[in-house]
């Protein structure tokens, strides 16, 4: 079996995978990494978002074979050493953007790359952003507040609480 | 998934090699459809063939003739950010799937699939774009071929999209919005020349031109033009999503809206 090479949160990561494994199998079952998680293994639901080279992809629908020297972000790195949450993390704590948080590390990971790309995204835009993310819980609302207040925008006219 | 192996070419050249070879092999672009299928096993290649780290597919550039000339490793968020000298198409590139479906999948990939409810081959057909592949250069007209099927040989890659910018042009997306590929989606585009007119999502046969549309648009470039105009809806797709006669009023309607925002 082939040998893949990448870097996982700045930590150089290698481990030998099949043609067919996904990254997202890379990253939770050889790396033992699971704050990535599998929604839908269909593509639609955005639960194993990860960023490749500073862009989100699925991590279900991209082969580990594919990543061979690539720069991955997982929501592991996202908190500091420490255990001090990024202000995202804090946002989504603060306005109690989770219910049952397993498509948290998802809405996270597409929350950074839609804040880096556009730093202060107006409420349609954050929602448009997050189309390929899916909540179980339905709890949209307080995830596209918290990724607003992240943003650092005054969040008292959202109307849900 | 069936078990494969992967292989990462770095060149066009070495990428044709391993397709041509005894292994039965397939190409794959952003694998956003292609995986899926293999999840589903509904594909059984012994190898594919990765196309992502190939170098000389990537970029977006105006030729010395205006035309924009897009690598068919092209990701739609790079045609989104990049494709600003046709607008039309960066927008209905800024719409397919979802973002990080756009970061992934490649405009080479999914005209390769030529999936009937795909936004792509509509701005390809519209635009009467060249396909430009490793061994010769497909005009968009003979390179439709009904579902899921191209005019690409085994082993045939597209290198390269080359689009005429159209003095006008707009794309309007009746989107599913459970799949979020096109219900039916209208691809109009206004040449010195005339106008042409193509579908997607509507038919059986796949991404099609209106030519009673494209006449009467030819003439005179308004909504107004299209009164009257419409299309049999036997020969549409019809499933839980839409009748056939629903697919046929939608197309109407979509072209109205399209030339009316271009």
């Amino acid at each position: 079996m082939p040998q893949v090479n990448m870097t996982v949160n700045g930590k150089a990561a290698t481990g030998t995978v099949e043609g067919r494994t996904l990254l997202v199998d890379f990253l939770r079952e050889t790396l033992g990494m699971t704050g990535t998680h599998v929604g839908c293994d269909t593509s639609q639901c955005g639960a194993c978002v990860v960023h490749v080279n500073g862009k989100a992809v699925k991590s279900c629908t991209m082969f580990a074979a594919e990543a061979e020297g690539a720069e991955v972000a997982t929501v592991e790195g996202m908190a500091a050493a420490d255990g001090t949450l990024s202000t995202i993390q804090q946002a989504f704590q603060d306005h109690h953007g989770l219910q049952c948080g397993f498509c948290t590390p998802g809405m996270v990971m597409s929350a950074a790359a839609l804040l880096r790309d556009n730093p202060k995204p107006s409420e349609a835009e954050v929602r448009d952003y997050l189309e390929g993310n899916i909540c179980r819980c339905t709890g949209y609302h307080n995830i596209v507040k918290a990724i607003m207040a992240a943003s650092g925008q005054d969040v008292s006219s959202i109307a849900a609480e | 998934m069936y078990t494969f192996d992967i292989e990462r070419p770095s060149t066009v050249g070495d990428a044709v090699k391993l397709l041509s070879d005894s292994t039965e092999s397939q190409p794959l672009g952003g694998g956003q459809t292609l995986i899926p299928t293999l999840k589903q096993r509904l594909a059984m290649p012994d190898r594919l063939v990765s196309l992502g780290g190939i170098t000389e597919i990537q970029g977006i550039s105006q030729d010395d003739g205006g035309a924009l000339c897009i690598g068919g490793g092209v990701t739609h968020a790079d045609v989104a950010a990049g494709a600003g000298a046709y607008a039309a198409l960066a927008g209905l590139a800024g719409k397919i799937g979802d973002p990080a479906v756009r970061n992934r999948g490649t405009i080479g990939g999914s005209l390769a699939n030529n999936d009937p409810s795909a936004c792509y081959p509509s701005a390809v057909l519209a635009s009467g774009a060249t396909v430009v592949t490793n061994t010769r250069e497909i005009a968009a007209d003979d390179f439709f071929d009904g579902l899921f099927t191209t005019a690409l040989e085994e082993g045939e890659i597209i290198t390269e999209v080359r689009f005429a910018v159209p003095q006008k042009a707009a794309y309007m997306k009746f989107e599913q919005p459970a799949s979020r590929f096109a219900l039916v989606g209208v691809f109009v585009a206004k040449y010195a020349d005339g106008v042409r007119v193509a579908v997607t999502g509507a038919s059986e046969g796949g991404v099609f031109r209106w030519a009673e549309a494209e006449a009467a648009l030819s003439t005179n470039f308004a909504a107004s033009a299209l009164d009257g105009l419409s299309l049999d809806g036997s020969g549409m797709i019809s499933d839980l999503h839409g009748s056939g006669d629903y697919r046929a009023h939608l197309v109407a309607v979509m072209t109205r809206r399209a030339v009316e925002a271009a």
